[in-house]
């Protein structure tokens, strides 16, 4: 048969036509519609039985307790525990993202030792027996030379029995460096140091002040124990508690609070002092803890009499004098008044006379020691070990100054100026071998260039992050620790906290990788680095040394998941009236009231960087999660640009627009930044947060934004030694 | 008496967000992408086409140095009931594939992820920017999708997902109290991930109709408003704030007009 054209044409519309008519198509378009979604790929999560563990959160010194909720043995929510004294059920964004770092592509997966250069990222696996018996006979060599204060640590807290057990290896081998990293914890300890005569931590009870006076302080951001502190907001929310902000930008704490007042960047002490002037001078303030006959007294009072009056801080400050007069006034007649600082998140030290002229405030006003008030907190008291017995040369390192020189001559009353740290070993000081445990300091301390020099300079770091973090991809060898979902621990919450808390984090799953309690690895150092280190290490296993610390608590902790019992805990101190001094006994009083200024020229750079904290943004120890950094504003972070906050006046003024590009300098480097025009900052600044321009950890989180730490620098406070700089001078031209 | 009855038995679930309270913290945010098994991208910068049931907008009073201020809004999906709360929600109303629901026994508007074949009128259709489209197959690095919930499915290429005020947690609940020989619930028994999770107690979730809810009283307190309320959707969301710029920015007016 022949086809031809009309044959070939009726053929094909025929059958088209017939097809249309036939089930086919309309079967094929629903099948192409279930097959494109149901690909394999699309993970189908298992069901099973659903329990709850109660657990404690260790991403933050805040201390929450946590209900972790199970699959069979698959963790599947993170949620807060219901009558927690911290967190009473709320939980913040970090705390709920904590199973993306534990089930994460960035954990440390199994021991590691460095095949490359340092950086590098090569590494070949060892088992846990060669990667202890190589630190061990590191610390035997060192020894051996009878340098064994030169083996340091770098800890992210000093509080709980892990960072005491590593403490305690330090002493007991002859070292004095147990570093904790810097905070405002540090200034605060300092100042009590000097004015009570003790180290203690400063304690607020927050829920039942009556006015609050904030000097920068991220109250709703991160400061202090942050769920615990956004709970009191809502409380003082509702009984319509006085909130007052100082701080040069509009933070979400200054816009929540009900009236803002942007000050000059680092002269909040003046303002404080402006305040002390006027409740001074109104007799506004109390005897209670003013011992009006002591001299401390006496020169603090003719100091702020003679030198801040409210006309001279309004020129430092920049704040009306009206406002400064009527602020002393509201604050000193309110009930229960209480000052706060430390910027931000708290994770910078400031300078100490501003800490001492905030607490001064405190003082004047009597409220201290008592509800709604201010108190001294101890360290916790249940970690009450025996003695131990070192060696010679154990006994001989142990008494060598710090590296950091906390402790002895100018820095007597400092416990831990790790500040100081870089600093002291580019300059000389040698650190030949360096413990790092639940921190990052080559990405969160100030100078980055300053601290990767210092680390080149010191021979062997050993790691012991659980995730591949800037450094561990420093460091010589890598031990790394169960997360907190995986492991026993003590929790204690300390942070500005006036009643601490002790919770118990616990295995909530079993350890996902070939990795070691901390805890554990210390005392297996301790073992095979032999007499007399191991004698002061008697217990069997990490698991056994917690429980016989807790002792009869550990009942209570592991029913309860905490326990607040203030035996337990840490104790108040009760200060006796008229026993603070104000001037700190400080000769030169001049020296602590003293401006912070970066010496560099105002000409080649007229702007200051301002670091500023964000809730959205994890800047600690922890990298910031995929589900946490998804919250991130894109006014924040835009691809991989990072943008900073100036106000349209400052734009103007540089020729830059919103979105323009401009390279960021300052005296530490440059950054190419994109640029965010917003009315709630001061005309001269330029804001970046803290905790984005990473260059280790996945691709969720490097390579986006710039590490802040890169642009600034530290500025030694003389009075103390802390790192009182707020930020740098800086200069944004357009790109 | 008979229809008293039968008007306690219709359900409305809505929550009242106190703006004051509020601080733009986002435990809410990652609450719901941790509760609800919500996707995530290397880069969601791009807040269009980022999944976020629940977002955080951040308001500005439009003022300069020192007059500015800030307010955060945390938006879920509305639910909204439509005039007379009959069930004709924007996105409802114009599905053709009866992928999203109004369900009439508690006010949640539904969203059901075998039956969208992804043609996104509802998203046009929604005027809150609830509504999402996965432009791409969820993606989890190895091992973590052993965090994936069995309560909620895993949504694939090329549907629309949006907040379902938690309703596997409404199914869960009512489960259990039917398995203990109940027929209601308790306040406590449902609340969304978002509302536990907050940790300043801004969010108040229950039943609108129920006067023993919180949320009964709170939605009529005088600083209550919703979003676009002139559109009469009927959301069952409400916000309470004190400033005033805040609750006028909770809809459109000209420049002139009084509200």
């Amino acid at each position: 048969m022949k086809i031809d054209r009309r044959c070939f044409l009726s053929l094909g519309i025929g059958g088209a036509a017939g097809l249309a008519l036939s089930p086919i198509p309309w079967k094929l378009a629903d099948d192409s519609a279930i097959w494109t979604q149901m690909w394999p790929w699309t993970p189908v999560p298992a069901d099973g039985e659903a329990t709850y563990v109660k657990s404690a959160c260790t991403l933050c010194p805040g201390g929450c307790g946590i209900s972790v909720r199970k699959i069979d043995n698959r963790a599947v929510k993170i949620e807060g525990m219901e009558g927690h004294p911290v967190n009473d059920g709320g939980i913040c964004l970090l705390g709920l993202s904590g199973l993306q770092l534990l089930y994460g592509p960035n954990r440390v997966k199994t021991p590691l030792k460095r095949a490359g250069e340092r950086g590098e990222g090569k590494w070949v696996k060892i088992t846990w027996e060669e990667a202890i018996s190589e630190v061990a006979k590191k610390l035997g060599d060192i020894k051996e030379k009878g340098e064994s204060n030169s083996v340091a640590c770098i800890s992210g807290s000093d509080k709980g029995t892990v960072p005491a057990l590593f403490k305690r290896f330090l002493s007991v081998f002859g070292s004095p460096n147990f570093m904790r990293m810097p905070s405002i914890q540090d200034s605060y300890e300092i100042a009590n140091n000097i004015s009570l005569g003790f180290i203690a931590q400063t304690g607020f009870d927050l829920e039942h002040a009556g006015f609050i006076l904030s000097f920068g302080s991220g109250l709703i951001e991160g400061w202090g124990s942050p769920v615990r502190m956004i709970r009191a907001n809502s409380s003082w929310r509702k009984a319509g508690i006085k909130v007052v902000q100082v701080e040069p930008r509009l933070s979400n704490s200054a816009a929540k609070a009900d009236k803002w007042i942007p000050v000059n960047p680092g002269t909040e002490y003046a303002l404080a002092l402006g305040l002390a002037h006027v409740i001074i001078r109104k007799s506004l303030y109390r005897n209670d803890f003013v011992h009006a006959g002591a001299s401390g007294f006496i020169r603090f009072r003719d100091l702020v009499l003679s030198n801040y009056s409210p006309d001279s801080v309004e020129k430092i400050t920049g704040i009306k004098k009206e406002t400064i007069e009527a602020l002393a006034v509201d604050f000193a007649r309110s009930e229960r008044p209480v000052a706060i600082c430390g910027r931000g998140q708290g994770k910078s030290q400031g300078s100490l006379g501003e800490v001492m002229a905030v607490q001064a405030l405190n003082v004047l006003v009597g409220n201290i020691n008592k509800e709604g008030g201010v108190f001294a907190v101890n360290d916790p008291a249940y970690i009450a070990w025996p003695a131990y017995q070192s060696d010679a040369v154990g006994a001989a390192g142990i008494k060598k100054e710090r590296i950091d020189g906390a402790g002895s001559g100018k820095y007597g009353f400092a416990k831990s100026l790790t500040n100081r740290f870089a600093g002291a070993v580019n300059s000389g000081s040698p650190v030949s071998l360096l413990f790092v445990l639940e921190s990052n300091p080559v990405y969160s301390l100030p100078d980055t260039k300053d601290v990767k020099d210092a680390f080149k300079k010191i021979p062997f770091i050993v790691s012991f992050s659980s995730f591949m973090d800037e450094t561990a991809l420093n460091s010589d060898i890598i031990l790394p620790n169960h997360v907190y979902l995986e492991r026993y621990e003590d929790v204690p919450a300390t942070a500005g906290l006036s009643k601490p808390v002790v919770s118990l984090a616990r295995p909530v799953v079993s350890p996902q990788f070939n990795t070691k309690h901390a805890g554990d690895v210390i005392l297996l150092i301790a073992k095979e680095v032999g007499s007399p280190v191991a004698d002061a290490f008697p217990w069997k296993d990490y698991q056994t040394c917690l429980e016989g610390t807790a002792g009869d608590k550990w009942k209570i902790l592991n029913k309860e998941g905490f326990s607040s019992d203030p035996a337990f805990t840490a104790q108040v101190v009760n200060i006796s009236p008229g026993r603070f001094d104000l001037s700190g006994g400080v000769a030169d009083l001049s020296i602590l009231f003293t401006p912070v200024n970066s010496e560099e020229d105002s000409k080649a750079y007229p702007l200051f960087l301002l670091p500023y904290d964000s809730f959205r943004i994890a800047n600690g120890y922890i990298g910031t999660p995929p589900f946490v950094i998804k919250t991130v504003e894109d006014t924040v972070l835009k691809g991989k640009d990072i943008l900073v906050e100036i106000n349209p006046a400052t734009a103007r003024a540089n020729g830059l627009s919103a979105g323009s590009y401009a390279t960021l300098k300052t005296p530490k480097g440059s950054a190419r930044v994109k640029v965010h025009l917003f009315e709630g900052i001061m005309p001269g600044l330029v804001a970046m947060p803290r905790g984005l321009g990473h260059t280790a950890y996945d691709n969720y989180l490097a390579g986006k934004g710039i590490n802040v730490n890169e642009l600034i620098g530290t500025v030694e406070d003389p009075a103390s030694g802390l790192d009182a700089a707020w930020g740098i001078r800086a200069n944004l031209i357009k790109a | 008496m008979k229809e008293e009855q039968s008007k306690e038995k219709v359900k409305k679930f809505g929550m009242v967000i106190d703006l004051d309270k509020c601080t733009g913290c986002g435990a809410c945010m990652v609450a719901c992408m941790a509760e609800n098994n919500v996707p995530f991208k290397e880069d969601e910068s791009k807040k269009l086409d980022s999944i976020t049931w629940l977002r955080i907008y951040k308001l500005t009073n439009g003022k300069s140095f020192p007059d500015a201020d800030i307010c955060y809004l945390p938006r879920p999906c509305q639910h909204c009931g439509g005039k007379g709360d009959h069930g004709h929600s924007p996105c409802v109303s114009v599905c053709p594939a009866t992928a999203t629901d109004y369900n009439k026994e508690t006010g949640i508007v539904s969203q059901i992820y075998t039956r969208c074949f992804g043609c996104r009128y509802c998203m046009a259709a929604c005027p809150y920017h609830a509504r999402y489209f996965n432009w791409w197959d969820p993606v989890w690095p190895d091992g973590m999708e052993k965090y994936l919930s069995p309560n909620v499915s895993v949504r694939m290429r090329g549907v629309v997902e949006k907040c379902s005020f938690c309703f596997h947690r409404y199914q869960l609940a009512m489960d259990k109290a039917y398995y203990e020989g109940r027929r209601e619930i308790e306040e406590t028994e449902y609340q969304t991930a978002c509302t536990q999770s907050c940790p300043a107690n801004a969010i108040a979730f229950g039943d609108l109709n129920n006067s023993g809810h919180a949320v009964y009283e709170l939605k009529k307190d005088k600083n209550a408003f919703r979003l676009l309320e002139r559109l009469q959707t009927n959301p069952k969301v409400y916000y309470l704030s004190s400033r005033e710029w805040v609750r006028r920015a909770g809809d459109n007016y000209l420049k002139d007009e009084k509200k």
